[in-house]
């Protein structure tokens, strides 16, 4: 379906998760963080930068991951992105959500 | 997206590998969902949270009947520790941290974590002989006072 974020129309699927990541930049990001009811700092967007290169490399991301990036621990990751850290953050990168259950 | 449940509290009454892992995975899983969740180890459950045991937890090869083995090869000495070890390679494949740092990402995510005085007391434990990231040594009553929300559910492993 399509959605209307930062004046583009963008695909999404039923859950609001991009569903062709070529359409996405930072005002995107910044938009669906809002919806979010998060406020996009530079460190948000370092774990934002680290979960962009896991998924070029198309390396599965993990709590597990988070805690062995060297970008970030699990603490701040927890307190930038409450109440679902993986699934919000991959939502604001406009990835497909992790299918990891650890 | 959203759930209605709001918070899940485990308690952790045995100390088998398969058993541990159910507990860390859901707990973990929970927090993962923004729903919070809390662990109270007691009894042989403990033996999750000792320093010195930690690494040393088994799968139970006797009397499991999904292990598929006859109960008497299941208690020869090294079966047991056998099956550990293929188990623990088989979960390091899917990146399952072992026990020790597992417990480390439940308390960074914010999982709380408990140890039950009845049992801490009964098998001569102190404090110092159960890891750092505990939260407390609670009885059962203050555990039940930790499901203090609306949607909680309470989960006997």
């Amino acid at each position: 379906m399509k959605k209307l974020i930062a004046n583009r129309e963008i695909e999404v699927n039923e859950e609001g998760y991009l569903t062709n990541f070529s359409q996405w930049d930072k005002n995107i990001g910044e938009e669906l963080a809002k919806e979010q009811s998060i406020d996009m700092t530079d460190r948000h967007w370092e774990a934002i930068d680290f979960i962009h290169e896991k998924f070029k490399k198309e390396e599965p991301l993990s709590i597990r991951g988070i805690k062995k990036s060297g970008v970030l621990d699990i603490k701040e990751f927890y307190s930038l992105f409450p109440g679902g850290p993986l699934k919000k953050a991959t939502l604001i990168a406009g990835i497909p959500k992790p299918k990891s259950c650890i | 997206m959203s759930t209605k449940v709001k918070k899940m509290l485990f308690i952790l009454s045995k100390a088998t590998i398969e058993n541990a892992y159910a507990a860390f995975v859901m707990a973990n899983g929970a927090r993962m969902e923004g729903i919070e969740s809390e662990i109270f180890f007691t009894f042989f459950g403990l033996e999750a949270i000792q320093k010195k045991k930690l690494d040393h937890l088994h799968v139970a090869t006797v009397g499991n009947p999904a292990m598929h083995m006859p109960t008497m090869l299941g208690g020869l000495p090294g079966v047991e520790a056998l099956a550990t070890k293929m188990m623990k390679k088989e979960m390091e494949k899917l990146d399952m941290p072992p026990i020790g740092e597992f417990l480390e990402i439940l308390s960074d995510s914010g999982c709380k974590l408990w140890a039950c005085k009845l049992a801490v007391d009964m098998f001569h434990l102190e404090r110092k002989d159960l890891i750092d990231e505990l939260d407390g040594i609670l009885t059962i009553g203050d555990f039940y006072s930790r499901a203090d929300v609306e949607n909680c559910q309470l989960l006997f492993i």
